[in-house]
């Protein structure tokens, strides 16, 4: 078959590539204790933080970057980063956001004036460009209900006890290099508390725009349900398209205590890079979530479609008996992309059960690899876990990996797990296109088809979304 | 006047010849039959009009309602009329039947200038054709042939080509597993569709879906080429002696 107007099918344009012409205040590259005193002072944070920053800094310093992924990358110079990067006006109130963000966020389709809601529905976003939070909607509506949603800059000044109490409690500093990297020098992200017994009325969510030239992001969120609680919380994220790479090293910390439930989508569409695997964001990120007591639940969604490399295994700590991980994943690699992505389920407490759904596109030169680690502790009592790993070929310049691995004390526990790789046929295709379905229409059925399960999952207005994202990536010059 | 006319069609799949100059004819409205021995070429003729990336096509012509299809795009060829009912049916995972349906029955709609069938008519009109042909209900939202038996797969291209209503098809091998309710329901459809302007190719090992369908002309394909044409009497001549005496000498 005509392998080239397949390939032209599924490279679509990267449409949200424009850069916001604003001016910024941006530190010259480097890092050093400096910078970290630097970015502190700038955010106004209490002594104690710049010395958290400080350790994590210099614990940093004494780690390497870890290369067991299936990754090929050029190496990163990480003193050729700006580690600080923000929009000169509109930093200081939230009434006086720069027009021209304002005009970009619409043009991402982010609503920030809490009368435009998303398709009819209300969400709240919190808008971070490079390293600041420039508007947090419905802040008022929630705080009715004891709910805060903020920059974690704000948190780290407005609630010190809940910010000491769960930072780096779920990651640790030194958890790994890019969490360490992470914790020095992190600069904006969300802050969400949801007190005992409420369930959060609309979505929150966060919007991450990389804008400044050789700037890296350095995101940190931190999620706490209370007992009885429950949210929806969407990640979305976009990145104007250069030649040079930038570093993105996100974590994000999930605590769901008692009865509470966090549901955590991310529609990850950073800018890929080119073909010949020019440009893109390098995005290392570390998320995690802890069950933290009986009948809890955890439960990522993502859907990865940008970034040149991504390096990422959103996971749940099972510790409350009975408490419920869940992780639905649809990564696509064209283009050049690389994708090292996966989930780590790891259960101690009784009857705790997990379940993974992951689903690997790889098309073009696209390399796509499943790393997923199931551990049962002794403790474990009547876990379980069911796996299953599907990889979808388009082409053959592709590839797709599967790694699972699994650690068992306890006999008790059962484990399913099932893998697939398929290549999307020409069998597949013919078949819809003697029916008179268009090449390119066809491709994008057979895809949509494989990633239902995990579309099924994303809030609707998301669902929306992620569906849409899929054709454009699938979108391209054929007929 | 013929609807399709195949001329002189020589075809390779990879290096291997498999059609070798085979000439065939359609006529308006009439129903012909292929017969022939296993791995003569049916399948590959079958692929080959409707366009198959696996055949090439090295000699000769296709000839649809007097335009030369042979380098045409396969969805064009299917929005032209032309249809196959495969031999083994794909599975595709996550595709709703009715959803896929939809989208075909819309595309050909658009392609002939009509305005797209609303959800409501369309679900009536496809629920109506499932009866008529006994195919379960719950099979219209399933993942497009995924886990069907084989009787299940056949009525569902059976429901297909009722729906898109083509100009010419080509059934490869619909009566194959089938019991004899389903026969009779496959039957039935096509029989329905029969309306003295479209033209239909029946390809088969067995004589008992002519009980049920009236067949106007047989067609024998041994290595490549069409080696006899004959009316309904042939089948009786052929159940009796088999291939062998029309080999060619
Ligand atoms: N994809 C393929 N690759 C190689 N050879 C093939 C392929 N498809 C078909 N062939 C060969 O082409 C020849 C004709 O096959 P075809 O399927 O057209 O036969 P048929 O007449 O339909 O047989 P049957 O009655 O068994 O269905 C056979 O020798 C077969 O092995
Ligand atoms: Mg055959």
């Amino acid at each position: 078959m005509a392998q080239e107007e397949v390939n032209k099918a599924i490279s679509g344009e990267y449409k949200l590539g424009f850069e916001i012409d604003i001016e910024e205040d941006k530190v010259p590259p480097g890092l050093n204790e400096d910078i970290i005193r630097f970015i502190s002072k700038k955010k106004n944070e209490p002594e104690w933080m710049t010395e958290l920053r400080l350790k994590a800094y210099r614990k940093w310093l004494t780690m390497e970057e870890p290369h067991w992924a299936k990754l090929d990358y050029e190496p990163i110079d990480y003193q050729a980063i700006s580690y600080y990067a923000a929009p000169k006006k509109g930093v200081d109130s939230l009434d006086e956001v720069d027009p021209k963000i304002l005009e970009a966020y619409n043009k991402l389709g982010i609503p920030l004036e809490e009368q435009k809601q998303l398709a009819g529905v209300k969400v709240a976003v919190d808008a971070v460009v490079d390293s600041v939070s420039v508007k947090t909607t419905y802040q008022e509506e929630l705080k009715k209900l004891g709910i805060i949603f903020c920059s974690i800059s704000e948190a780290i000044r407005d609630y010190p006890e809940l910010v000491k109490k769960y930072m780096f409690s779920v990651v640790p500093m030194n958890d790994n290099f890019f969490a360490a990297l992470n914790s020095a020098v992190f600069t904006d992200g969300t802050f969400v508390y949801i007190p005992k017994g409420v369930r959060c009325p609309m979505e929150l969510s966060t919007y991450f725009r990389i804008n400044a030239i050789n700037t890296g992001q350095f995101e940190r969120t931190l999620i706490i349900a209370d007992e009885g609680s429950y949210v929806s919380y969407n990640e979305g994220c976009s990145a104007p398209m250069r030649d040079e790479n930038q570093l993105h090293a996100a974590v994000v910390e999930l605590i769901a205590l008692k009865d509470a439930e966090i549901k955590y989508s991310t529609i990850q569409n950073w800018y890929p890079g080119d073909e010949e695997g020019r440009g893109g964001i390098y995005n290392f990120v570390t998320k995690r979530g802890l069950c933290e007591g009986e009948n809890s639940k955890i439960s990522w969604t993502q859907v990865e479609t940008g970034s040149s490399i991504t390096w990422k295994y959103p996971s749940c700590i099972l510790k409350g008996d009975n408490s419920v991980g869940e992780f639905y994943s649809v990564a696509i690699t064209t283009l050049a992309q690389q994708a090292d992505t996966g989930t780590k389920m790891i259960h101690i407490g009784k009857n705790t059960t997990s379940t993974i759904i992951s689903k690997g596109i790889s098309a073009m030169k696209g390399q796509n690899t499943y790393r997923g680690l199931v551990k049962f502790y002794s403790s474990a009592k009547g876990a379980r876990n069911y796996s299953e790993c599907d990889s979808l070929l388009i082409g053959d310049k592709c590839g797709a990996h599967t790694f699972p691995y699994l650690e068992s004390k306890d006999s008790e526990g059962q484990i399913e797990h099932e893998a697939t790789t398929t290549k999307i046929s020409d069998e597949q295709l013919f078949y819809l296109r003697q029916r008179g379905i268009s090449e390119e229409d066809a491709v994008s059925m057979i895809v949509h088809g494989f990633c239902k399960e995990v579309f099924n999952q994303l809030p609707m207005e998301y669902a929306v979304e992620a569906r849409a994202l899929l054709n454009l990536t699938l979108e391209g010059s054929v007929g | 006047m013929s609807k399709l006319e195949i001329k002189n069609l020589k075809a390779k799949i990879g290096d291997k010849e498999i059609l070798k100059g085979l000439d065939l004819a359609l006529e308006e409205g009439k129903v012909h039959v292929i017969m022939g021995p296993n791995g003569a070429g049916k399948s590959t003729l079958s692929k080959a009009i409707v366009g198959h990336y696996d055949i090439n096509v090295t000699d000769g012509k296709i000839i649809f309602k007097g335009k030369d299809i042979t380098n045409e795009e396969p969805e064009i060829r299917a929005l032209e009329g032309l249809f196959l009912s495969f031999q083994h049916p794909v599975e595709i995972p996550g595709v709703n039947n009715a959803y896929f349906l939809r989208t075909a029955v819309n595309a050909k709609r658009r392609y002939e200038g009509k305005e797209e069938l609303n959800a409501a008519e369309f679900l009536r009109e496809m629920r109506e054709i499932a009866k008529e042909i006994g195919l379960k209900p719950e099979l219209l939202n399933r993942s497009l042939n995924v886990g069907f038996s084989g009787g299940e797969k056949k009525r569902n291209e059976v429901l297909q080509m009722m729906m898109l209503k083509p100009d010419v098809i080509i059934l490869d091998e619909i009566d194959s597993g089938l019991d004899i309710d389903a026969l009779k329901d496959v039957s039935k459809g096509i029989n329905k569709l029969r309306d003295g302007k479209r033209s239909f190719l029946i390809i088969t090992h067995y004589s008992r879906i002519l009980d049920y369908v009236k067949p106007d002309y047989i067609h024998i394909l041994m290595d490549g080429k069409v080696v006899k044409t004959a009316g309904p009497e042939l089948v009786e001549k052929l159940e009796k002696e088999g291939y062998s005496s029309f080999e060619e000498k």
